[in-house]
């Protein structure tokens, strides 16, 4: 795969997540924003925290699908499934791992432990997501899933290009 | 500072065995959304996003069902109440023979939240109780109920969080700074709280994650400080110095608060199905925007000075409307999106019985004629004062007039909006000539172009001529509501206000006397019509009767000793419904009612400006008077 193609395939493939979670959150399947949950590491501003949170959501899936790439080459196998595989190991790790410790590392997040404070004001995730709606895993899983297909998908088609 | 420490309650029982008086209410809001807060301190009613979303709290609908949340006295109390001076921050004293507090109760505003560098939540209420003497016993009582009390909801503890209830489109929290105990979808407590002690919570709803959870420590006394400061600000701005003053200022900060701020929309009331006759069935959903409404409230907001909040509304109603032009439905959501349908919550008791509940509202489908004179008429007023037509709103008046000039003579559901059918209402066609007339003076003043003006002129000729023939009862020397009827209508006193009829003129002075005689009450209040089983009296009409002395049809001690006999019927904080109960001068009906309010100020301008000799009611243009009956020799 050239870098064009990387380029083109990561940011297709985050488009798609992006949607899809935004989807998900109009349908009232997860009440979680991603991109006002990043954007608020740098700024309380509701709508400038929404739109610095989806541009770094972009690039992270720029970053991510390095590693997909990296992994596709690893085991010689891209294909849409083996993608989406690896998506929902990306989604379980993001839902357990990263939503457990975003109390401690997001800048404005409460904890149950201490409750809100002037400068942490923002409702914690909790274990997988599940306090931003019981439904948000489903949303988290289904749109790494496609994700990772979308970018298996393009990784087999340039490499038979 | 000590904090107080609480004990679980007994079970939580509905806010009182009895029911509040419509008027023991007092409100307080956000311009998007509204709660009702009883005497003793009991939130009844609130609907989270905005106005005519499903309730959370609708106790003031079903006392058993319906869902509260009640801060008050263990101990029987006296109860005073009053808004912070200029501002929409309710105060509660409970004082009790052991000490006394103040319950603060606020939705703070959020205008402008997304660019401030502190996070506010989306929705919020916050209460805030400070023991001012002694000590005495709070119970807190906290028993949400989602979708008008259809469904109980579970609620579940998050640690220093607060409590967490999630409902289908979104979620609450509510942090208390005393612990809650929960039991059966309630949570409450029993607190004694000794002299400056205080009690703090933060109620919030938010559709989206993560939600911003307030602190309980001194930033929200900021906060609420804040919100008297806005509010202050704002309703210290009215031009306004006559002898009524507090009354037009809390008129104005309730027109306000019914106030939709991401649109402009105004709601004619905040709550649905308060009767017009306690046991009966005339209760209705009011939480949606009449234009009805649209000339007399332009004009208060007007001359009042609220220039923003005029081209706010101007700007819904044209944006509102633009799915249906040149018709106009009668009503419309915030958003402008046709009303939802009607349909009754048979699981509601009703306010003391008063059945059925009703949501939505089925007057969404009647025509009323008279919409498109208010609408042109308000447009007209904000030409007048200054404000500038563009071309595409010109377009947008002119199709209304060529709609007048097809449709003026077709029967209507009339400003009353009856079941019963339609007829040939009087007040439709005075409308109707309203629109003809202002869009010919906005032509002559260059302020309309393109318009064909010489057809405007005939029909509004016509109108006229009908009016002065069909609608004048030579027998009974009054105005009628129907054409060729003899019943009496209070809407009829706007004939002059609009311009049709000078005020003291000899047809005018007939009607009113007729009007006095058959509507009215020996406490000065009016019927809107002649009906089989009364309702109440409806109140706007008495203000236009004030006005109407006001604009010459009386003397101005008669306008003076009207308005302020007028005032007796307010509540305890100025707040008045869309009825007096004749017989004990009670609210009737949703409350408080925007309506209303206009009314009062659009009475206390008049005679402020008669008053200090100021011309009246400046947008009429003097000439549609030139010609009346009275000047004719009729």
């Amino acid at each position: 795969m050239n870098w064009a193609s990387w380029l083109l395939s990561g940011f297709l493939a985050t488009l798609a997540l992006s949607t899809l979670l935004a989807t998900s959150q109009g349908l009232g399947l997860t009440r979680m924003n991603l991109p006002y949950l990043i954007g608020t590491f740098f700024t309380p501003q509701r709508e400038r925290a929404k739109v610095y949170g989806f541009a770094i959501h972009l690039v992270n899936g720029l970053v991510f699908s390095i590693l997909y790439v990296l992994v596709f080459e690893a085991r010689h196998m891209a294909n849409w499934w083996f993608g989406a595989l690896l998506g929902l190991a990306h989604a379980l790790m993001v839902l357990t791992v990263g939503m457990s410790l975003m109390p401690g590392i997001h800048p404005r997040m409460a904890n149950e432990q201490h409750g809100p404070r002037s400068d942490r004001q923002l409702e914690p995730p909790g274990f997988m997501a599940l306090n931003y709606g019981f439904r948000t895993p489903i949303s988290v899983f289904l749109a790494h899933a496609v994700f990772g297909a979308i970018l298996g998908s393009l990784y087999q088609l340039s490499s038979l290009a | 500072m000590d904090q107080p420490q609480a004990s679980p309650s007994d079970a939580v029982h509905p806010p009182a065995i009895h029911w509040p008086g419509i008027q023991d209410y007092g409100i307080i809001g956000d311009c998007r959304s509204a709660a009702l807060v009883s005497r003793d301190g009991s939130i009844d009613w609130l609907c989270w996003p905005r106005f005519d979303k499903p309730s959370i709290f609708a106790a003031l609908l079903d006392r058993e069902r319906g869902g509260f949340w009640r801060i008050s006295t263990v101990a029987p109390a006296t109860i005073e109440r009053q808004y912070v001076p200029d501002s929409n921050v309710l105060e509660t004293r409970f004082i009790t023979h052991l000490g006394s507090a103040i319950l603060t109760d606020v939705m703070p505003g959020v205008a402008h939240a997304s660019h401030q560098d502190t996070f506010m939540p989306d929705h919020e209420i916050i209460r805030r109780v400070i023991c001012v003497s002694g000590e005495l016993e709070i119970a807190v009582q906290f028993s949400p109920r989602e979708d008008y009390g259809k469904r109980e909801v579970e609620i579940r503890e998050f640690g220093k969080l607060g409590l967490k209830i999630v409902v289908r489109n979104g979620a609450y929290w509510l942090r208390s700074s005393i612990p809650l105990v929960i039991s059966n979808g309630s949570a409450q407590a029993r607190v004694v709280l000794r002299s400056g002690e205080t009690l703090r919570f933060s109620f919030s709803y938010s559709e989206e994650a993560p939600a911003v959870l307030r602190p309980l420590d001194s930033s929200l006394d900021d906060r609420i400080d804040q919100s008297v400061s806005n509010w202050q600000r704002w309703g210290r701005y009215a031009v306004y110095d006559g002898a009524y003053r507090n009354e037009v200022i809390r008129s104005a900060l309730t027109l306000k608060l019914l106030s939709y701020a991401p649109s402009g929309a105004i709601i004619a009331a905040a709550t649905t199905s308060l009767p017009e006759r306690l046991g009966g069935d005339l209760n209705w959903d009011y939480r949606f925007c009449w234009l009805r409404d649209a000339s007399l409230t332009m004009r208060a907001l007007l001359e009042l000075g609220y220039w923003d909040e005029a081209e706010d509304f101007l700007d819904w109603m044209l944006q509102a409307t633009r799915l249906t032009q040149p018709e106009l439905r009668i009503l419309y959501s915030v958003y402008g999106e046709k009303a939802q349908p009607e349909r009754e919550l048979e699981y509601l008791s009703g306010y003391r019985g008063s059945r059925p509940v009703r949501i939505g509202n089925a007057a969404r489908d009647q025509l009323q004629l008279d919409v498109y004179g208010e609408v042109v008429d308000a447009a007209a007023q904000f030409a007048f004062h200054g404000g500038d037509l563009d071309r595409e709103m010109q377009k947008v008046l002119m199709g209304f007039g060529n709609y007048v000039i097809k449709n003026w003579n077709q029967p209507d559901e009339g400003i009353w909006e009856p079941r019963s059918g339609r007829q040939n209402h009087t007040h439709s066609r005075l409308l109707c000539w309203t629109a003809l007339d202002r869009l010919i003076t906005l032509c002559d003043r260059g302020m309309l172009r393109g318009a064909p003006i010489e057809r405007y002129k005939e029909h509004c000729n016509s109108i006229r001529r009908q009016i002065e023939e069909r609608a004048w009862n030579q027998q009974l020397q009054t105005y009628v509501s129907v054409l060729d009827g003899d019943q009496l209508d209070s809407s009829l006193l706007l004939l002059s206000w609009y311009g049709f009829e000078k005020a003291g003129s000899a047809r005018m002075r007939g009607t009113y006397e007729a009007i006095r005689g058959q509507l009215g009450t020996p406490d000065g209040l009016l019927f809107r019509y002649q009906k089989a089983n009364p309702e109440g009296t409806f109140a706007i009409c008495s203000f236009w009767e004030a006005e109407y002395l006001a604009l010459g049809g009386g003397s101005l001690d008669d306008a003076q000793q009207l308005f302020q006999q007028l005032m007796k019927y307010r509540n305890d904080l100025g707040l008045y419904g869309e009825e007096i109960d004749a017989s004990t001068g009670s609210a009737l009906g949703n409350f408080p009612q925007a309506f209303t309010h206009v009314g009062l100020i659009g009475a206390a301008l008049s005679i402020s400006q008669r008053e200090k000799g100021e011309q009246q009611l400046a947008h009429r243009a003097p000439a549609a008077t030139a010609q009346a009956p009275s000047e004719a020799g009729s």
